[in-house]
């Protein structure tokens, strides 16, 4: 394997991070709308209107069992010819990971708040709360420390599906990294070193989600039953 | 709306979906046999009391888990030909990235299962004379299947969404012919809606079941 | 004196299996009423659906002579508003005490003032402290949950009913899932409650305080009433044989004298 030299190699590096940093930015815009859209789901399957749980149900359950590859060519090739609007690799790419990540999120949320003791419920009902209240003053405080865990799999799961944004021709990593090595005819260092950023990136996310996990187990030691 | 959604054109390709579906259960079916039965082996190497098998093996599952499928795969077709003397086709780079990523994600399930279950039945087989491969094969494993029911049938629905990935490097699988008719009758909307609508139809029973394993065997993932 | 809460011929069914099967039942003010029967007697299910944490199935329910619901088309119609506004006029004790374990004492006994009955938080602090001392725990207000023995717990439970300042007290078995050790200052505590005056009903095994404390004990046996009357009538001189049959069960209860 020869060496193409280290001026070189940070060159290509510094070709390479923008890329990253796009990775970075349709992650962060699809998280930070698909957590809500997927709370809103969770709560639309939970609750007590039927036709508003028949359409959430299927909306999750749709958006689980089609692949996030044929979304995207959906929400790019199709929908701006039956909505007649400008899609950007950008948009379209945002638009299908929050809506995917949401259906993932919505279950991690309904696993969250099925998990807190039925006992919460009554004593709540007792005293008079709706389920709103419920929902609010109890039950979600004590869910969402134990949803932490699945919150930060689903966030790096995404982290990983975001590479399919660079068949859309958006300047990800991945995307950066094809023209990189078509352009260098080195595809074995190109996409090995991409592979160790993504590595990277991703292990330390994991780790920082766990030492915050420990921090909040410590925490809520007061909060066991 | 102004739009004439027009499924007939789309379905007079029904033998180029056809062809499609064909190689994405080909690709479905090498994938996931070979994944979870390697992660199988995998689940238990890292299991394993001699650290000369858990180090390599937990290294192996840190990597595959920690990089995109997308990524691999792409290694496999591009990087990986200039390091050996013979083609890698598309199927082979797919199928090589989606089985060992598979074969990761399974180990922790299959460890996961393992580990799950009490010392006491460990210590009841010790006490009457058996050793660790009896223990394994005639208490621990048949106890454990049964929970890791759920999350391996999950992993499975996975990896017959990742088959789509294969398109990316050409590998005709379904979605690939869909984005053939597309190009050709410039009707992406009927083309790709009807993609979706046949990996709804075959993954929503088995998504079906996998809650009625989970009710039924305890959690999944 | 018209009595607080009247059940008038409540039937209660969970899909086609009949628990409850016509009881009538009045209580009067400062009356405490001890149910009593065998697993499956349908006791609880009868607390339940005073303070509607079960919805009958067909019966009428008064409190202060007025019925829950609405007649509509000869069958009665129960609105989640009324329910849940029903619900802070009666409190309720549970088994397994279900305290809120991300709160602290203090803020589980003040939750409801301030969520439901929207009051300042001044004065939902001030009335919590107070209902604490009056269940000897004001010392512990600050502490979570976990931090409480199961005695301690099911006492700032009682507090947590108490503060909504309920016209009819509920309790169901809340002394079954304590250590014996700590049954007793409960029952002290229920004690003093009746004592006060408070107009309770009970569920419960503990028939010593049964004896003592209440003023009238209620025999159920498959959804319906077969004995009523005072502790001494009912314990002491029971006529129905499946009566004798449980007290006999309770074998540790001996009467006095």
């Amino acid at each position: 394997m020869s060496d193409p030299g280290l001026l070189r190699l940070i060159a290509d590096l510094g070709f390479l991070l923008p890329g990253l940093l796009n990775t970075l930015k349709v992650t962060g815009m699809a998280l930070l709308f698909g957590v809500p859209i997927g709370l809103l789901l969770a709560l639309g399957r939970l609750g007590g209107i039927r036709p508003l749980r028949v359409v959430c149900a299927f909306v999750i359950e749709f958006f689980r069992t089609t692949p996030p590859l044929v979304q995207l060519f959906w929400f790019f090739f199709a929908l701006p010819i039956l909505i007649n609007v400008e899609m950007t690799p950008f948009i379209a790419s945002v638009v299908t990971f929050s809506i995917q990540s949401s259906a993932f999120f919505a279950e991690v949320f309904r696993g969250g708040i099925n998990s807190i003791d039925k006992g919460q419920w009554e004593a709540s009902k007792a005293i008079g709360m709706t389920r709103g209240q419920t929902l609010r003053r109890i039950i979600l405080p004590q869910a969402v420390a134990r949803m932490i865990p699945a919150f930060a799999e689903r966030s790096i799961e995404l982290l990983k599906t975001t590479t399919l944004v660079s068949t859309v021709s958006f300047a990800d990593l991945m995307f950066r990294a094809n023209d990189l090595a078509q352009r260098t005819f080195r595809p074995l260092e190109v996409y090995s070193a991409v592979a160790l950023i993504y590595f990277t990136v991703i292990l330390l996310f994991s780790q920082g989600a766990g030492a915050v996990e420990r921090r909040l187990a410590r925490g809520s030691d007061t909060m066991a039953r | 709306m102004g739009y004439q959604w027009d499924f007939a054109t789309v379905l007079s390709y029904w033998d180029v979906l056809l062809g499609g579906g064909l190689a994405t259960l080909r690709l479905f079916a090498v994938t996931v046999t070979l994944g979870l039965g390697g992660g199988l082996v995998m689940g238990m190497l890292r299991h394993a009391g001699s650290p000369v098998l858990r180090y390599p093996a937990t290294a192996f599952v840190e990597l595959f888990r920690n990089t995109p499928v997308l990524v691999q795969i792409i290694w496999f077709y591009f990087a990986l030909p200039v390091l050996v003397p013979f083609d890698i086709s598309p199927f082979l780079a797919s199928a090589m990235g989606i089985t060992l990523n598979t074969i990761a994600f399974s180990s922790e399930i299959f460890r996961g299962g393992i580990q799950s279950m009490e010392r006491g039945q460990w210590e009841a087989a010790k006490a009457i004379g058996m050793n660790h491969a009896q223990t394994m094969r005639r208490i621990i494993l048949p106890q454990a299947i049964k929970r890791m029911l759920a999350p391996l049938t999950n992993r499975g629905i996975e990896v017959f969404k990742m088959s789509t990935l294969a398109s990316i490097v050409s590998y005709p699988e379904v979605l690939n012919q869909a984005k053939l008719i597309a190009s050709m009758e410039y009707n992406p909307i009927e083309s790709y809606t009807t993609v979706a609508i046949i990996f709804f139809v075959v993954l929503f029973p088995i998504v079906q079941a996998t809650y009625v394993l989970e009710r039924r065997f305890g959690k999944s993932d | 004196m018209q009595p607080i809460v009247q059940v008038q011929d409540l039937h209660k069914n969970f899909g086609s299996l009949e628990v409850l099967r016509g009881i009538d039942l009045d209580v009067t003010e400062g009356e405490t009423v001890v149910l009593l029967g065998s697993s499956g007697s349908g006791k609880s299910t009868l607390l339940r659906c005073i303070n509607f944490m079960e919805e009958p199935s067909s019966g009428i329910i008064r409190l202060h002579g007025k019925a829950v619901g609405q007649q509509r088309n000869g069958r009665t119609v129960y609105r989640g508003a009324e329910l849940c506004k029903l619900r802070t006029r009666i409190g309720m004790v549970f088994q397994h005490f279900n305290l809120f374990p991300h709160m602290t004492v203090l803020q589980n006994v003040m939750e409801g003032q301030v969520t439901v009955l929207r009051r300042s938080r001044e004065e939902a602090e001030a009335k919590a402290m107070k209902q604490l001392a009056r269940v000897g725990l004001d010392e512990k207000a600050r502490e979570f949950p976990a931090r409480l023995s199961g005695g301690q717990k099911q006492r700032v439970a009682i507090a947590r009913a108490l503060a909504m300042d309920p016209e009819v007290m509920l309790f169901d078995e809340v002394t079954s899932a304590l250590d014996p050790e700590l049954v007793g200052e409960v029952l002290k505590t229920m004690r003093q409650l009746a004592e006060e005056g408070m107009t309770m009903i009970c569920v419960t095994h503990e028939l010593g305080f049964a004896y003592h404390v209440a003023n009238r004990v209620t025999f159920l046996h498959q959804g319906q009433i077969l004995e009523e009357g005072t502790p001494q009538e009912v314990l002491g001189a029971p006529k129905a044989q499946r009566v004798r049959e449980f007290l006999e069960g309770h074998s540790l209860f001996k009467l006095p004298g």
